[in-house]
């Protein structure tokens, strides 16, 4: 029986904690969560770049809704908690939903600060915590506002540009001398006065605020000193306090917030807190760093593993400012026992000051330029001796040990615990066994393998520097990814350009796209060759010389240059005049080797490349076709006996399988395309791990796809369920030729499912059923061009056949002579 | 890789430029093997032994783009005038003389006295 985890509050910390949870300990729990905000979970620290409208809310989201219904997570959406029986260990929600616990979690995060100045309650005044609030500013954008952020810390200064880029008027009102004095000093402040001032936003400095103007609304602020500033919207970004509340009225221990031990337990050994609404060892937290840390040790604690407690470490401060760069970690402050090191360089706009006591590093700020950040800091956590490089150490990694180094190299060079993500404490050893274990090659796996630079990104360089150093040519950090060196485009603008400019040859391709070289290469051409082909049913004509051999010659080569030649045989049916046609090509060709394939059906290996015609003759006299298993397409319906023969067949997977296989053979796919149709859950024709796979049932068919189990090993998911065979092929056509439009040359279809998403898919072929029968219809158009049995073809001498000879013999020449 | 010098070369006219499609290509048997035949896009013609340096892939089966043939078993790029493996693999294979004769049509292979030699014990005969 699983324990009732409940948790107050969906933030970034809990939604950590519930990750480690699961992983540690899956199927514990049955997990409740209230969320007083009506929304999953996402990355509050990205909520910058949505006021900016650099990115949109979809971009920041962590756990879409998906993923609480995979982890049978019951998320109540704009239930505020309101109180909490610790007696009777229940909890009650604003909205009248009362819940029981076995275990409790607070994470009510904090609340803004709001100073109790005179106004601060009329409508215009805002803080900036959540979702609703960037709405609300952007919403204010729209009217031309005039916008006076109160308080010049990190929030209070993302809020500004944030405003600044959607063209507000915008003034910061900083109640200290400079800006951001608790991560910068007075030089750097300075230095980020000037450059937020170069974009239009004005700053005033030692402004005590005095008053919010309005009579029904904000009108202007006033100073202490007698100044007004007009303003139409007030963001208050004074700082914040750990939202206690509830847990103080449940009677907790309460200090600043709610008190916990190293491992995340309250005065209630049943209740847990974690985030911004605790105090720990007398420190409360607003960066996400130790949050996460956090998350981990709750997540330890919930499961009953031992581990280590939370421990304090200093976080590095980055501004999330598109252009302005900005790193302060430590302790920089002046001392009499304190040595500093400083460079500036007025013209490149560069600040740099180390504090070192003893030889060793106790703080850095950086600006302008800030990619040692992450050395300094390194230093600084281990108590690294500088005496021997004190010389040269401002100027960073670079400049230790003589020559300087490429960022390649400095990457290199740092040892496999140094941290390279701070976000979510992630050490370069972390990353780069990650990326060896698991085969990760693009950035997206990293980040969801690892989370190294899935919060703030500003470690994305070190990680892509990371990969590459791991992956060598293997990794291109560019976001886009060319197809090949021929062109800069990536696969999907490729395909987007060939419809929107009407594309209809290889040569106009490369001529409107501006290839590179003059006739492409071996990777590029078969890819333009599909897509036109694709693309144009019909009026593309195919290109068999941007085809690879397999596929020009209609069988496999093999290591000696031999081929190997499979017949269709549908649904993997066969019968005893095929097998006996079989073996007599066998005996007649002499050919070496018969084998089945795992396809279920059987190929004929060593056949000599002269040879192919006459034995394609002789298999079509017999009724048979090619195979395709050389194929970027169609290859085999692999099924089960059913209810032909089978006693627990609920439906006829032979007649599916053999029904699908007529109806599609000769498609042509992005990759290859296997399927299989099972007459019963217990799946003899293993449709789970195939790129489409039917499991009948009694009620009908259910549909699965994006299996695999070659390179990687991926069970199917599930499509649909119909209740029709009429509809399962429509289904089954409808999403290949989806597959068929979208898909990336060689990508297989589950790597398009993890590249375009399942909803995209379900609402395609699922949901909108005037969509499906489109794609349905597409695909029938195009076979009427794609079913030509290629063997009778060339058999019948309807195509070129003389590449199957060579062109002249030269052994008895002289002899003839 | 020393070739021959032209003088000791017999050309041997093979087929004609019709008879390969355009990046494409085809095989001559000879007594040591194959030479595989290229045709480019813009109709240079190439001959190499039809073998591959790296596990002895036949070239002529191969995708040919610009002057240079893709392996068709493991991908390794040869460049068809030097016959050199192209980076960051390494090896090079025998190239072979071939020009068109006055026709323009018919290709003629150059081959060296010695790579004919194994034909003659037939000739002996």
């Amino acid at each position: 029986m699983s324990e009732k985890l409940v948790i107050v509050g969906n933030g970034m910390a809990p939604g950590r904690m519930l990750e480690h949870l699961f992983e540690t300990a899956p199927g514990r729990f049955e997990v409740t969560i209230f969320n007083a905000e009506p929304r999953v979970n996402y990355d509050r620290i990205m909520l910058s770049p949505v006021l900016s409208g650099e990115k949109s809310f979809d971009d920041i989201v962590i756990h879409g809704d998906g993923w609480y219904v995979k982890n049978g997570v019951t998320l109540y959406k704009g239930h505020r908690i309101v109180a909490i029986d610790r007696a009777a260990k229940t909890v009650t929600s604003d909205q009248g939903v009362t819940q029981a616990y076995d275990r409790l979690v607070i994470a009510t995060g904090s609340t803004p600060f709001v100073p109790p100045v005179p106004g601060k309650d009329l409508p215009g005044v805002l803080a900036y915590r959540d979702l609703d609030d960037v709405e609300a500013m952007i919403l204010a954008a729209q009217s031309r506002a005039k916008a006076v952020v109160i308080g010049g810390g990190l929030l209070g200064l993302e809020a500004a540009a944030g405003l600044r880029a959607q063209g507000l008027d915008v003034t910061v009102l900083h109640l200290m001398p400079t800006l951001m004095e608790r991560q910068l000093d007075p030089a750097a402040g300075y230095l980020l006065q000037k450059a937020l001032e170069k974009r239009g936003i004005e700053v005033i400095t030692n402004a005590n605020t005095k008053a919010i103007l309005g009579e029904t609304k904000v009108e202007g602020v006033e100073l202490a000193d007698g100044r007004v500033i007009p303003a139409t919207l007030v963001v208050m970004a004074v700082g914040i306090r750990p939202a206690a509340g509830l847990a103080k009225d449940a009677g907790l221990d309460i200090g600043r917030g709610i008190l916990v031990d190293a491992h995340m337990r309250t005065s209630d050994p049943a209740i847990l807190a974690l985030g911004e609404c605790v105090e720990v060892e007398g420190r409360v937290y607003g960066l996400v760093a130790p949050l996460y840390q956090m998350a981990e040790v709750a997540a330890r604690t919930l499961a009953g593993v031992d581990g280590a407690g939370f421990k304090h470490s200093d976080t590095p401060t980055k501004l999330k400012v598109t252009g302005i760069d900005l790193y302060s970690v430590g302790d920089f402050a002046e001392g009499g026992d304190r040595e500093e090191i400083v460079l500036r360089d007025a013209s490149a706009g560069v600040y740099k000051r180390l504090v070192v006591k003893d030889n060793k590093v106790l703080g850095a700020v950086l600006y302008g330029e800030t990619a040692d950040g992450g050395w300094f800091s390194d230093l600084m956590k281990k108590g690294t001796d500088i005496a021997e490089m004190r010389e040269t150490l401002i100027f960073g990694q670079s400049y230790q040990g003589g020559s300087p180094l490429d960022p390649m190299a400095a990457v290199a060079a740092l040892g496999d615990d140094a941290e390279i993500c701070g976000c979510n404490g992630v050490c370069k050893g972390k990353i780069t066994s990650a990326i060896t274990a698991k085969g990760l090659t693009s950035l997206d796996e990293v980040r969801s393998h690892t989370k190294a630079s899935a919060s703030c990104g500003t470690c994305t360089g070190l990680v892509e520097q990371l990969m590459s150093l791991t992956l060598g040519d293997a990794f291109n950090p560019n976001a886009v990814k060319p197809m090949c060196a021929c062109t800069t485009l990536s696969h999907g603008d490729v395909r987007r350009l060939i419809q929107a400019k009407g594309l209809k040859s290889i040569p106009a391709v490369m001529q409107e796209l501006e290839w590179k070289t003059s006739c492409g290469c071996a990777k590029c051409r078969p890819a333009l060759n599909y897509y036109l082909l694709a693309d144009w049913p019909g009026e593309y004509q195919d290109d068999k010389q941007s085809r690879f051999i397999n596929e020009r010659v209609h069988a496999n080569i093999q290591k000696d240059g031999t081929y190997s030649v499979v017949p269709r045989m549908w649904g993997g049916m066969t019968s005893a005049k095929e097998l006996r046609a079989i073996a007599d090509v066998v005996e007649k060709y002499d050919i070496p080797a018969v084998k089945c394939t795992g396809g279920q059906r059987i190929d004929m290996l060593g056949v000599k490349k002269e040879d192919l015609p006459a034995v394609w003759a002789d298999l079509n006299a017999a009724g048979m076709v090619s195979g395709a298993a050389y194929a970027k397409g169609l290859r085999t319906v692999k099924t089960c006996v059913g209810t032909d023969w089978c006693r627990f067949g609920t439906q006829d997977s032979t007649g599916l399988g053999v029904k699908l296989e007529k109806f599609m053979w000769g498609s042509w796919t992005p990759a290859k395309l296997k399927m299989a149709v099972s007459g019963c859950p217990r799946n003899c024709a293993e449709a789970t791990c195939k790129d489409i796979g039917v499991i009948c049932v009694d009620s009908g068919y259910d549909i699965h796809f994006a299996g695999a189990a070659g390179l990687d090993i991926h069970g199917t998911q599930v499509l649909c369920h119909v209740d029709t065979e009429g509809e399962a092929i429509e289904v089954i056509a409808a999403l290949t030729q989806l597959y068929r439009e979208q898909g990336h040359y060689l990508e297989r279809i589950y790597k398009w499912l993890k590249r375009v998403g399942m909803e995209s898919i379900r609402t395609a072929i699922v949901d909108d059923l005037d969509k499906r029968r489109a794609y349905f219809d597409r695909f029938v158009y195009s076979q009427q061009f794609a079913q030509v049995d290629p063997w009778a073809e060339r058999a019948q001498g309807r195509t070129a056949s003389h590449e199957f000879k060579p062109m002249a013999d030269l052994t008895f020449r002289e002899a003839a002579e | 890789m020393s070739q021959p010098s032209a003088s000791a070369l017999r050309f041997l006219a093979i087929g004609r430029l019709g008879d390969i499609p355009r990046r494409g290509a085809r095989c001559v048997v000879v007594p040591f093997g194959r030479i595989a035949v290229f045709r480019t896009a813009d109709d240079r013609v190439f001959a190499t032994e039809d073998r591959c340096p790296h596990k002895g892939g036949p070239l002529s089966q191969g995708i040919v783009h610009d002057g240079r043939v893709t392996c068709p078993l493991h991908s390794q790029v040869i460049a068809l005038d030097t016959g050199l493996v192209q980076g960051p693999d390494e090896g090079q294979v025998r190239t072979f003389p071939v020009r068109l004769a006055a026709d323009g049509e018919t290709i003629e292979l150059g081959l060296a006295p010695a790579d004919l030699a194994a034909s003659f014990p037939q000739a002996a005969e």
